[in-house]
């Protein structure tokens, strides 16, 4: 913990933020500079020179607890070691755990997507056999994992859900398809290919599902324009909505 | 003209004409059908690939199904959508958190309060505030929900109807559908998409002549679905057009993630108002009804049960209501839309009362409703998947935020969409008419399909 201040302190504690050294953080890349995003001198707020640097990769500690948000250990500890467990790779394949707002979410590398799958699909004690889609989120900040398909998961023989979090690189945007586990997610992977560029390799025809196939870019990555025109209504001109002002 | 990169120069089917696909091309355009057909049987093709839709009138708005035929059995059923993609989750990026209902209610156009709720439950789970709900706002969601669902089930079972010819059972489902209808249009002045769940609690309570009107609406309803039921359930024409038609088992419905009536008719009593219960679901009376033969017959079967079941549920809303008052907004005022709704001469806007006190008497509440509706509230960073379940099954809404005053990423996990991918399980190695059963067994809408 970085601050002084005991509030601040009792804060980051309870959200449990890892520990990070001064210039550990400050070696992390710079997310965004002063406020309203507004470039040169247009800023009047007086936060013109702050510099907000990328939030650190969040992990929660054990216990984990369960859906209730209870302190003691309980469901999703259950889960963490019965794949623990099973899966003699689980060191390697999952690489941070996060607990947050009674939901459990396995950070998984990419190499070991298919192998978590299938063993939270196939185990007993975890049995996951519904795959509720992929979704993306494009976070073009963070350097080396731009790109991420989200993964939830059901498993309705003990009525619970997880979820599994993969990212890759922007240069490099593979992720091996799951389709061969979870059938349903023969669409929901051309859709994340369509709208993020996320390349699944072994998807059995990864081709655009919602825009034109001749259609260039892909439409729900931050660095794709959302378009629009000015309106004009009595006499007044509202810029398309990329352009307003914004806030954060 | 050589090939272009940008898309608005390149003809993907410019080539396509010229060189012709594999086999005789026929176009339907209004030319001498017999000829055609002549044509088609001389032309001594083994197999017909056949495009149906996206305009046609059975397949549910915009779908497109390329059928590859054997005389009437469907050899391969494939599926073509996106022709009413709108962009509904890339522009909610670009609003505000309270802005985003005003979108995301559009996507499946028969379900808006699942859309809504589902999207304010996910930000009540980021803001954390889920227990903050008020009561009153809680039990008005539930029983806008199951209105909802007894709306939504009328046009499946309506539609199916008319895609099996049978007008009659038609316009006995829409003429139900416009009094639920009525009553949406009498509580959130909209009929279809009403942005009337919002994060934190409903936009307004219920007006002065809701409740007579709702209990007007249990009286009648009751009668209408049994006599709905009697020119259905036993038809021996409806019955020959769906029994064991469409089959999918239990198997195939968890190896494609197929939730809903689908589900349900596999004898599974997977509901997520008993099973994960959310808006207080778990205090109410209801049955979660199955059946077991896994066709179109028995899905239309547990459509009806479910109507019957919404109707208990809203009866207890309504006199639940009665008793509990109360805001139907957090307390927070730093969440809270502060605007007030009320009817005027012109029909719905803010509150007379609401403009008189921010332009008149505080300065301080004139700022507060500035910054709120202009910049919005800040919702803290993380990520959180909130499910409910709309008619046509899960609805899920994944919601991403940074920490800023707009959503960092809104993605549905829309029934529609997923229960769709079934229907080759269900058309492929049937008959051509049995491949509209499947379809409309499905119940897909086609906004939410392509959001």
């Amino acid at each position: 913990m970085s601050s002084q201040n005991p509030e601040q302190q009792a804060e980051q504690a309870a959200d449990r933020l890892p520990a990070h050294r001064e210039d550990e953080r400050a070696e992390q890349p710079v997310a965004r500079t002063g406020m309203f995003g507004i470039q040169g001198t247009g800023d009047t707020s007086g936060y013109g020179r702050l510099v907000v640097r990328q939030a650190p990769k969040v992990s929660s500690p054990r216990p984990f607890g369960g859906p209730d948000g209870a302190a003691e250990a309980g469901e999703f500890d259950e889960i963490a070691d019965q794949l623990a467990r099973l899966l003699p790779t689980y060191g390697e394949a999952v690489e941070r755990v996060v607990v947050h707002r009674g939901e459990l979410t396995l950070h998984v590398k990419r190499e070991h997507l298919a192998e978590v799958a299938r063993t939270l699909r196939d185990a007993p004690e975890l049995r996951f056999e519904m795959c509720m889609g992929v979704s993306g989120v494009h976070y073009p900040s963070d350097e080396g994992a731009e790109l991420h398909a989200v993964y939830p998961l059901l498993s309705i023989t003990h009525n619970r859900r997880v979820r599994l979090d993969v990212s890759c690189p922007d240069s490099d945007p593979h992720v091996p398809s799951i389709v061969d586990i979870y059938p349903t997610n023969d669409w929901h992977e051309r859709e994340t290919y369509d709208f993020f560029g996320i390349v699944f390799d072994g998807h059995p025809a990864l081709t655009r599902i919602m825009m034109p196939d001749d259609w260039v870019g892909h439409p729900q990555r931050k660095d794709y324009p959302l378009g629009g025109i000015p309106v004009e209504y009595r006499g007044a001109e509202v810029p398309p909505p990329d352009q307003r002002r914004s806030y954060t | 003209m050589s090939p272009s990169t940008k898309y608005t120069e390149y003809d993907a089917y410019a080539a396509a004409a010229e060189e012709a696909a594999e086999g005789r091309v026929f176009d339907v355009n209004g030319q001498d059908w017999d000829q055609m057909v002549a044509d088609a049987r001389d032309a001594g093709d083994e197999r017909l690939v056949v495009n149906m839709g996206p305009q046609h009138p059975s397949t549910h708005g915009v779908l497109r199904l390329i059928l590859t035929l054997d005389g009437e059995t469907v050899d391969e059923c494939r599926l073509g959508i996106g022709y009413l993609h709108t962009g509904i989750e890339k522009n909610m990026e670009y609003r505000t958190w309270t802005q985003g209902s005003t979108f995301c209610t559009r996507m499946d156009y028969l379900a808006p309060i699942f859309n809504e709720t589902a999207y304010a439950l996910g930000v009540e789970k980021l803001l954390g505030i889920t227990e903050q709900v008020p009561e009153r706002a809680q039990i008005i969601r539930v029983m806008m929900m199951e209105l909802n669902r007894i709306s939504s089930h009328l046009v499946a079972i309506a539609t199916f109807g008319l895609e099996l010819g049978a007008t009659t059972v038609m316009l006995n489902g829409f003429i139900e559908r416009e009094y639920t209808l009525d009553l949406f249009e009498e509580i959130t002045g909209l009929r279809m998409n009403m942005a009337y769940v919002r994060p934190g609690g409903v936009a307004q309570d219920l007006p002065s002549g809701a409740m007579s009107k709702l209990r007007d609406y249990l009286d009648r309803m009751p009668k209408r679905l049994k006599a709905m039921r009697k020119l259905m359930d036993d038809n021996p024409v409806y019955k020959a057009r769906t029994k064991d038609v469409g089959y999918l088992d239990l198997t195939g419905c968890t190896a494609l993630g197929i939730t809903g009536p689908v589900l349900r008719a596999t004898g599974i009593p997977w509901d997520l108002r008993k099973s994960q219960p959310y808006c207080g679901y778990e205090t109410y009376d209801f049955q979660v009804h199955t059946q077991t033969t896994c066709d179109v017959y028995g899905r239309y079967l547990v459509r009806m049960a479910e109507m019957e079941e919404s109707l208990k549920i809203v009866e207890q809303c309504v006199e639940r209501l009665q008793s509990v008052k109360g805001p139907v907004m957090v307390e927070d005022k730093k969440i809270g839309w502060p605007a007030q709704l009320a009817i005027g001469a012109d029909g719905m806007g803010n509150s007379p009362r609401h403009i008189a006190h921010i332009m008149g008497t505080s300065m301080e509440a004139l700022i507060h409703h500035f910054k709120l509706v202009t910049e919005g509230f800040r919702v803290p960073a993380g990520q959180v998947y909130a499910a409910v379940e709309s008619p046509r099954g899960e609805l899920g809404a994944h919601l991403v935020s940074d920490g800023g005053t707009r959503p960092y990423r809104a993605h549905f996990r829309d029934p529609s969409f997923t229960n769709l991918q079934a229907t080759p399980a269900m058309a492929e190695g049937g008959m051509v008419a049995d491949v509209i059963a499947a379809v409309a067994s499905i119940d897909p809408v086609m906004g939410g399909v392509d959001r």
